[in-house]
């Protein structure tokens, strides 16, 4: 402690700065931790904040500590402190990273955290090389939770779980983190070290210090796994605990460096994030700036007549049967009336039939869903025959093909039946026939203004050739209507 | 303002971004994957970050962490993903967490199908994670509202320092209507409780961890508090004709779309029919529920489940009214054609009719048969 009476010392060694003088955020003993004596994560967490003392990062360091024996890191560390869901902490600490760039943000895990029930989350946070640092704390055994098996438990040893000693038939192998990862491309360094002796803590010292500096520097995803002991649970005395690291948990974990891409990432050059653009750009950027909207064609719509367009379009995936719909919708809300679309959506848009439901309204629209339409577009018979019925009285059906089914034929609802697809080809090409059906449509409700029906066309078909012939397309379709009536 | 064309799923992204949001973690999903797709599109362009997360229950976790660094994040799935949520929503609860998650429905349970439905309801609403906590809830019915309650629920979500689901279903996701944003972006101040990697907030700690029984009990009793001021504060509904209504329909979603048009009709038919839409169902509005009560006879509740939000209105009439219940599920929507039979099965069973005699009813009805049979293009 600083405040020491005796006037004339050196200090050669003081507890961390980064470290709180006392732990307040304890309920009780605020001047000891709450680890069990010979218990490997004090020794690793006096690293930790030894290594965010050395490189000067304590205000930048985010600190995000999951469930087991590694919970309580927020009473200890003087650090921005995130407490995680259990195995969860990699995703957290992406997130951190992600949106905190410049912050030095470390995953305190252990075993059962990480390699069960947060193997998802570390694999991935690993693979997509998020810039965190994991330090994992491996005992190969559940502590806090009073010794279950881990998926690190070796083969023998006894848990609660394994009364009788994990079994390889039953159980499986103890999973290798380190040389799983390692074989992932995007992380920059991989070391498994242990508590064995005062060598292997040197060691470990070192590679947290490394893991830590390289995510300071923003190199990337680093992990350091330490072999550490676990007396209690293990049923040894510390001295007994720290030899079975080093005799016995190091045969089945051999200690090393499993990838280091270090030097290699230091030479390359590191892309500069592109600047965030000001507030005022946002509208603009999202397409949603009233400047870049078009001013519409309200003025050219017939004030008199009442319109209450209930359109159901079907046909089979492919046909732009949506499209139609869209092209009906857009050209609608140019003419400055209400309008709604709404597809059939899921496995229906990759294969077999589509259809829509599209309403354009001068009055405000109260559900998008048609389900007694006053037009129908029938693209193929099959979807004639699932919303035939469905037509309203003085309604109108569309049908693409030249006979209409008898049996489909109903009082008071008039069909236009033409091989609409065949005529289409007229156009220069078969696949304009929703076009061609959408002219038929446009001119039996023969409400919407001409240059709706031209933007509408601009703004949803990007390549001027097809906007072309879709045009000449719903010319034809329009003729085809006048001349059925005549 | 001018209107475009849009899809719900795009406006919420937009909103969200105008309203500050800068983080979007998800996972792909029908009918919700568009929600994914616009922000994987502009997040990145307008200095927000955009991760697609190995599994909903990542995705929940790093929402987690954006919001504990004091960004607004949000994240987007349907049924199956929101589920998997569960678990980092009763986090981010207990740790005070603000973020938005939109919810588009779909059928259930288990893989269910990619048609919508509502039976999210108790999920969502009374919240599929463990301990005492609520999410506030709100069921847009439109494409404008699916962007004027995206930022809303980014206001709220600060306000209460807590989750809000925005929960509609896949048709108001689908649907294309006209919308308009406003045309000034916002960005919030960094909350002084966030862990944002400086100086002045390294003493800040993100927790839901309560060892000692009694501070547990404290920070329990916090979060009551707050969820009764939500309910003091936040509860919203849409009314239409319930003044002299003496049946009233209640239903959310794409079912008060319906609905609505239901309750034209049933009037055209003589009959005293209005809606009360809960706009957020929770806080449900009991109070409003109970107050139509005094004068309304019967409520018809609509829901594209078998019944999760009808058990609400029962509490908020307490038994004081019979609630009659029709539903269609697996994707299926009831017409505006059934519930008005329904409606009328039910009028007409309790007398519910004005008072008509059987000729003026029959009149009404030949006029409005007639009325639409003239409904021409």
């Amino acid at each position: 402690m600083s405040s020491s009476p005796v006037a004339d010392y050196t200090v050669v060694h003081a507890k961390s700065r980064s470290f709180y003088d006392r732990y307040e955020r304890k309920t009780e003993l605020q001047h000891q931790t709450h680890f069990c004596p010979g218990c490997g994560h004090g020794i690793v967490h006096k690293m930790i904040a030894a290594a965010i003392d050395e490189l000067g990062v304590q205000d930048r360091t985010i600190l995000v500590g999951p469930v087991g024996c590694s919970v309580f890191t927020y009473y200890y560390f003087d650090v921005g402190n995130v407490q995680a869901a259990h195995g969860r902490a990699p995703a957290v600490a992406t997130a951190v990273s992600r949106s905190l760039p410049g912050s030095v943000v470390i995953s305190y895990q252990g075993d059962g955290d990480l390699c069960a029930i947060g193997s998802a989350e570390i694999l991935h946070a690993a693979n997509r090389g998020e810039n965190i640092a994991v330090i994992f704390v491996n005992n190969a055994i559940y502590s806090m939770t009073g010794g279950q098996a881990a998926p690190t438990t070796l083969l023998g040893q006894k848990s609660t779980t394994t009364p009788l000693g994990r079994k390889a038939a039953t159980e499986g192998y103890p999973l290798h983190v380190s040389e799983l990862l390692a074989t992932l491309q995007a992380p920059v360094y991989i070391e498994r070290v242990g508590l064995g002796d005062n060598k292997q803590i040197a060691q470990t010292a070192r590679a947290i210090r490394r893991a830590l500096e390289n995510q300071a520097r923003g190199l990337g995803f680093s992990l350091v796994e330490v072999l550490s002991p676990c007396p209690t649970i293990w049923e040894m005395s510390p001295v007994e605990a720290q030899h079975w690291v080093r005799e016995t948990m190091e045969k089945t974990f051999p200690l090393g460096v499993f990838r280091d891409q270090t030097k290699e990432r230091l030479a390359a050059p590191k892309p500069e994030p592109a600047p965030s653009p000001a507030l005022d750009e946002l509208p603009r950027i999202l397409g949603v700036a009233d400047a870049d909207l078009p001013e519409g064609n309200a003025h050219a719509l017939d004030a008199g007549q009442t319109i209450d367009l209930q359109v159901r379009i079907a046909g089979f995936g492919g046909q732009g049967v949506l499209l139609l719909g869209e092209v009906l919708a857009e050209a609608g809300l140019d003419a400055g009336l209400e309008v709604s679309w709404l597809p059939s959506y899921g496995p229906e848009m990759r294969s077999g039939t589509s259809n829509c439901h599209v309403r354009l309204a001068r009055e405000a629209i109260d559900s998008p869903l048609v389900s007694a339409p006053n037009v129908l577009v029938a693209m193929n018979e099959p979807s004639l025959r699932k919303f035939d019925q469905s037509v309203r009285r003085g309604g109108w059906v569309i049908f693409d093909g030249e006979e209409f089914p008898a049996d489909c034929r109903r009082e008071g609802v008039h069909v236009l039946a033409l091989p609409f697809t065949e005529l289409a080809n007229g156009t220069g090409d078969k696949r304009a026939a929703n076009m061609v059906m959408l002219g038929a449509v446009l001119e039996l409700a023969g409400v919407l203004p001409e240059a709706s029906i031209a933007a509408a066309l601009r703004r949803l078909i990007r390549n001027p050739r097809w906007v072309e012939l879709d045009e000449r397309a719903i010319v034809l379709g329009r003729q085809l209507f006048q001349r059925a009536l005549a | 303002m001018r209107k475009q064309l849009m899809k719900g799923n795009e406006a919420i992204v937009k909103s969200a971004i105008l309203a500050g949001c800068r983080a979007f973690y998800g996972y792909p999903i029908t009918p919700a994957s568009e929600i994914a797709e616009a922000a994987a599109e502009f997040m990145p362009r307008t200095g927000g970050v955009y991760v697609q997360a190995e599994s909903e229950v990542a995705a929940i976790n790093m929402l987690y962490g954006a919001a504990s660094v004091g960004v607004r994040a949000m994240t987007a799935s349907s049924g199956p993903g929101i589920s998997l949520m569960q678990e980092g929503i009763s986090y981010m609860a207990g740790a005070e967490l603000p973020c938005v998650i939109a919810d588009i429905t779909r059928g259930g349970p288990g893989l269910g199908n990619l048609g919508s439905e509502q039976s999210d309801y108790h999920q969502v609403v009374k919240g599929g994670g463990h301990g005492s906590y609520r999410t506030l809830v709100l069921a847009p019915n439109s494409v404008q509202e699916m962007a004027d309650l995206t930022a809303l629920a980014f206001d709220l979500a600060d306000r209460y320092r807590n989750p809000v689901v925005l929960m509609a279903d896949g048709f108001i996701g689908q649907t294309m209507e006209p919308v308009e944003f406003p045309q000034v972006a916002t960005l919030p101040q960094l909350p002084d409780w966030a862990v944002a990697g400086t100086a002045a907030s390294r003493g800040n700690l993100i927790n839901s961890l309560h060892i000692d029984f009694d501070e547990m009990e404290q920070h329990s009793l916090l979060l009551e508090a707050k969820y009764k001021e939500a309910e003091r504060n936040e509860t919203r509904a849409e009314e239409w004709r319930t003044e002299d209504a003496e049946i009233v329909l209640v239903g959310y979603g794409i079912v008060s779309r319906i609905l609505k048009a239901v309750t034209a009709e049933a009037r055209a038919h003589g009959l005293k029919v209005g809606l009360l839409r809960p706009v957020s169902l929770y806080p449900f509005p009991k109070a409003r529920i109970a107050q139509v009560a005094e004068r309304a006879k019967l409520f018809i509740v609509v829901e594209l489940s078998h019944g999760q939000m009808i058990e609400d209105v029962q509490l908020a009439l307490r038994g004081t009214r019979p609630v009659e219940f029709l539903s269609r599920v697996g994707g299926n929507v009831p017409t505006h054609e059934d519930v008005l039979q329904f409606v009328r099965q039910i009028a007409s069973r309790e007398g519910l009719t004005q008072g008509r005699t059987a000729p003026e009813r029959e009149s009404l009805e030949r006029e409005a048969l007639e009325k639409e049979q003239m409904a021409h293009v």
